[in-house]
């Protein structure tokens, strides 16, 4: 198979689903009814993007992976890159290439054609292209009940291709619709109406026409369209106009996800994929400063493409809250004691000394005795041997509690705060926090995943560390 | 090694103890020399500047260091040295008294425990904050870890838990230099917020400021001191795995105390100890930690000490008394000061001068403490000659 396309696939929803009506205080304002998904006050799009390129890779040696392209609008740093961070929390190799896309809802698709271009040039073997968003908007505005958080991982290879991209076609605009300058906190948008019209649906429709136009297809010919919106509604107006009947149009997810940003439009292809069979054509096109569209044609292996995580593991995995003021908190908007920004900071020295065990979570192996540790040791707990150890990768573990306290007392957003102890599967003990859990399921023995999140923010920057969280089978 | 090096060598023949609380209007020097000059009292110097040859300091928050003890009793032209172990700082501060004046260099010695934790502006202690792993943390979910796995193991409870810190209450009414003094109930203890599971806020000890200070000298030279002096018959600091880290922990016990309280017993040539030791402090800042510590020192068969909590083994007037002063629970727990502090209690045990707290036929005394996340066991067994 010579064609260059997707291999593999992952997605990420956060479990916490905020109810529409929570937003504009209980009264049945627009935006309706429905919920949107909410990163936990532990998570960000960092945290997200690696939770998605975990399972994208689940089965793939991960020394096989030679590129990471991160697509955001709401990455933490202004300068620091994020794709090297989320490279060394995914555990890759060190000369692994790296870029970050962003500042527009387009840094998705537009960092998959690069990934598409470099493999197809041969620069580059494997390349994992995730885009991931938990965007900012004003508190209680119809952008906060639109917003949704979520990320997707594409793995781009030559390989055991499950959808190919046999069209691009991308274009550019200059339109001030949505924006957020350095000194802006939260997004704002030009007035609706106009942004619809002039903005997503000209380039919308120049984009999609032309990639009809040198695909030679007529709209008749194409199993499916999923295309970027930014509502429940403005795209089936596009797209009803080609033609394109309600039954062949992906579902945008608003009322359950909401705009995810940079994810959106891969999210949806990712819902596409999921449910589609070989020998298909998935119109796929994206908005934002300009417009994408793709001709993906699906493979045999698609019917393979379906991880054990994908969109419909993660719709039905959700945790419905209404506390408003729980959702403040997680986005630190909301006066509380918990001081997360305060203190002087973590030693950018230790953090150092440190990023195998807190970013790449690896333990290590005794070679003497083969008794599993963590955090690193020079001399083993068991034997005493000195300096005769190997690391090895807990992240992508499973692991059980061997003991828990729930502390009201640490200064948590969303107290109390669930600390344990786990032993992870060959036997490391670690002390970690528990999150996306509440006390009444913790339990000994249970088990538990990890997962990538910010343990805090002292010095204020996000402080990433892994914390468990139960595994969860909602299917 | 030779376990019997110390036995007995070094007699304690002056003790001192400011009153413990949030000692708003006292400085540290203040405490100090409260403690001190009630210490040179009781042992019948009037000169402490001849006297007193080396000090040795314990304190986790000290401002200025040894300069504090120092300067504030003027004992300048000998050496002042301080120590920090944790919450086993004061114990590890007598224990090097105790080796100086057995080593013959010495003939008296001071030993001063203090702290002043609250200057720090903080209610309790603060979630710790040094890197990136494992915060923010509390020091009662440090200490909580043992508690799922024993309450499953041993079918043991919060209420279990919550005797102990009513037996502590009852016994700091009765110390007249306690912080707190207010009798509680289990249903009191069981109803309060909860800090970090399982412990409420009567679960966890009174972070308080105090000092204390002990006078050490050659057991040949303790009578011309006082007749009614104090042996150290055996003392032990022992280091164990970080809990959180340690790939062998069972969650059942505090591993540096087995290890301390093996060590102290073969000094002291204890084989039962709760025949053997007739008066207990131990370090209980929170109920699980004293009840864990009950077996851990072989006062109590692994998995036995709810049966010994319910019938009063371990109250005044039961077998084998702990925490007569009211523990760290009502006394309060100035972190330095607090090892020295039980000896305190211990020695007044022993000579007899523990009023209404009174131990009768005390001749044997075990003092404990366990500190970090807990990773260091300190313990003293004092006797009468």
């Amino acid at each position: 198979m010579s064609q260059v396309g997707i291999r593999s696939q992952g997605v990420y929803i956060p479990m916490l689903r905020l109810a529409l009506g929570a937003i504009s205080g209980g009264r049945k304002a627009s935006g309706g009814s429905g919920e949107r998904s909410v990163a936990y006050f532990d998570e960000d799009a960092v945290t997200m993007a690696v939770a998605a390129g975990t399972n994208c890779l689940e089965g793939i040696e991960r020394s096989t992976v030679d590129g990471l392209l991160f697509a955001s609008t709401s990455y933490p740093y202004r300068e620091k890159q994020g794709a090297s961070l989320i490279a060394k929390a995914l555990d890759l190799r060190r000369d692994v290439f790296t870029a970050d896309f962003c500042d527009t809802t387009r840094a998705g698709t537009i960092a998959l054609r690069a990934a598409l271009d470099a493999v197809r040039a041969g620069s580059l073997q494997q390349v994992l292209v995730i885009a991931s968003d938990a965007r900012p908007a004003p508190p209680r505005s119809p952008l906060e009940r639109n917003f949704g958080d979520a990320a997707v991982a594409f793995l781009i290879a030559r390989e055991e291709v499950a959808a190919d991209f046999a069209i691009h076609v991308c274009l550019a605009d200059e339109i001030r619709d949505i924006w957020r300058t350095e000194h802006d906190r939260f997004v704002r948008s030009w007035e609706e109406r106009f942004v619809v019209e002039h903005g997503y649906g000209d380039n919308l429709r120049d984009a999609i026409s032309r990639c009809l136009q040198r695909s030679g297809l007529q709209t008749s010919e194409l199993d499916k369209v999923a295309v970027y919106s930014p509502d429940a509604r403005s795209h089936l107006g596009v797209l009803r106009r080609f033609g394109f009947e309600s039954n062949r149009i992906q579902d945008p997810l608003f009322g359950r996800v909401g705009n995810c940003g940079a994810a959106l439009a891969p999210l949806l292809l990712a819902a596409a994929l999921e449910e589609a069979r070989p020998g298909q054509r998935i119109l796929w096109a994206n908005y934002g400063d300009g417009a994408d569209a793709f001709l993906v044609q699906t493979q045999e292996p698609v019917t393979g493409l379906v991880r054990r995580r994908g969109v419909a593991w993660h719709l039905a995995r959700r945790k419905e809250f209404s506390d408003y003021d729980r959702f403040l908190a997680f986005r630190d908007l909301y006066p509380s004691d918990a001081d997360r920004r305060g203190g002087q900071g973590v030693s950018a020295t230790v953090h150092f000394r440190d990023r195998n065990e807190d970013i790449s979570f690896h333990g290590q192996r005794c070679r003497r005795c083969g008794t599993e540790q963590f955090p690193f040791q020079r001399v083993c707990f068991q034997c005493f041997a000195r300096d005769d150890f190997e690391e090895v990768r807990l992240s992508d573990r499973q692991g059980k509690v061997m003991s828990f306290t729930f502390d009201y007392f640490a200064g948590s957003p969303d107290p109390p705060l669930i600390v344990t102890t786990i032993e992870a599967q060959g036997g490391a003990r670690v002390y970690l926090q528990m999150t996306d859990a509440s006390p009444n399921e913790v339990k000994l023995d249970l088990p538990v995943e990890f997962t990538f999140r910010k343990i805090h923010e002292y010095g204020g920057t996000p402080n990433y560390f892994w914390k468990c969280t139960p595994v969860r089978n909602p299917l | 090694m030779n376990p019997e090096a110390i036995r007995d060598k070094v007699a304690i023949v002056g003790m001192g103890c400011c009153k413990f609380g949030e000692n708003w209007d006292k400085s540290p020097e203040d405490m100090i020399v409260e403690a001190a000059f009630e210490a040179y009292e009781d042992a019948g110097i009037d000169e402490p500047q001849k006297v007193i040859e080396a000090v040795f300091c314990g304190a986790v928050y000290p401002s200025k260091g040894t300069a504090e003890v120092a300067d504030a009793l003027k004992l300048f032209g000998r050496p002042v040295s301080m120590v920090q172990n944790y919450c086993a700082t004061g114990t590890d501060a007598l224990r090097f008294g105790a080796f100086a004046v057995a080593c013959g260099m010495y003939d008296t010695v001071m030993v001063v425990g203090f702290d002043k934790p609250k200057d720090r502006g903080v209610s309790g202690p603060s979630a710790v904050t040094t890197g990136v792993r494992g915060l923010p943390m509390t020091p009662a979910g440090w200490f909580a870890l043992c508690a799922a796995r024993y309450f499953e193991t041993y079918k043991a409870s919060r209420e279990d838990l919550a005797r102990i810190a009513v037996k502590n209450h009852h016994n700091g009414t009765l110390a007249p230099k306690s912080m707190i003094k207010k009798e509680i109930t289990v249903e009191d203890v069981l109803k309060a917020p909860i800090i970090s599971w399982p412990f409420g806020l009567y679960d966890c000890c009174a972070q308080s400021d105090g000092a204390a200070v002990a006078i050490l000298t050659r057991r040949e030279l303790a009578r011309s001191f006082r007749d009614d002096y104090v042996l150290i018959r055996a003392i032990t600091i022992a280091l164990g795995p970080n809990p959180q880290a340690d790939p062998s922990f069972d969650f059942l016990r505090w591993k540096p105390t087995v290890y301390a309280a093996q060590d102290a017993y073969k000094q002291a040539g204890i084989r039962n100890p709760r025949k053997e030791i007739h008066v207990a402090q131990v370090h209980d800042c929170f109920t699980l930690t004293e009840l864990l510590t009950y077996e851990d020192l072989g006062f109590a068969e692994k998995g036995s000490a709810k049966e010994h909590i319910a019938s009063g083994t371990f109250e005044l007037g039961g077998e084998l008394p702990v925490n007569t002063d009211g523990g760290l629970k009502s006394f309060g727990h100035p972190t330095g000061a607090t090892g020295v502090r039980m000896l305190y209690e211990n020695y007044k045990q022993l000579q007899g001068k523990a009023g209404p707290r009174q131990v009768k036929n005390a001749t044997v005394a075990l003092s404990h403490n366990l500190g970090g996340a807990p990773q260091t066991c300190g313990i003293a067994i004092v006797t009468m000659p």
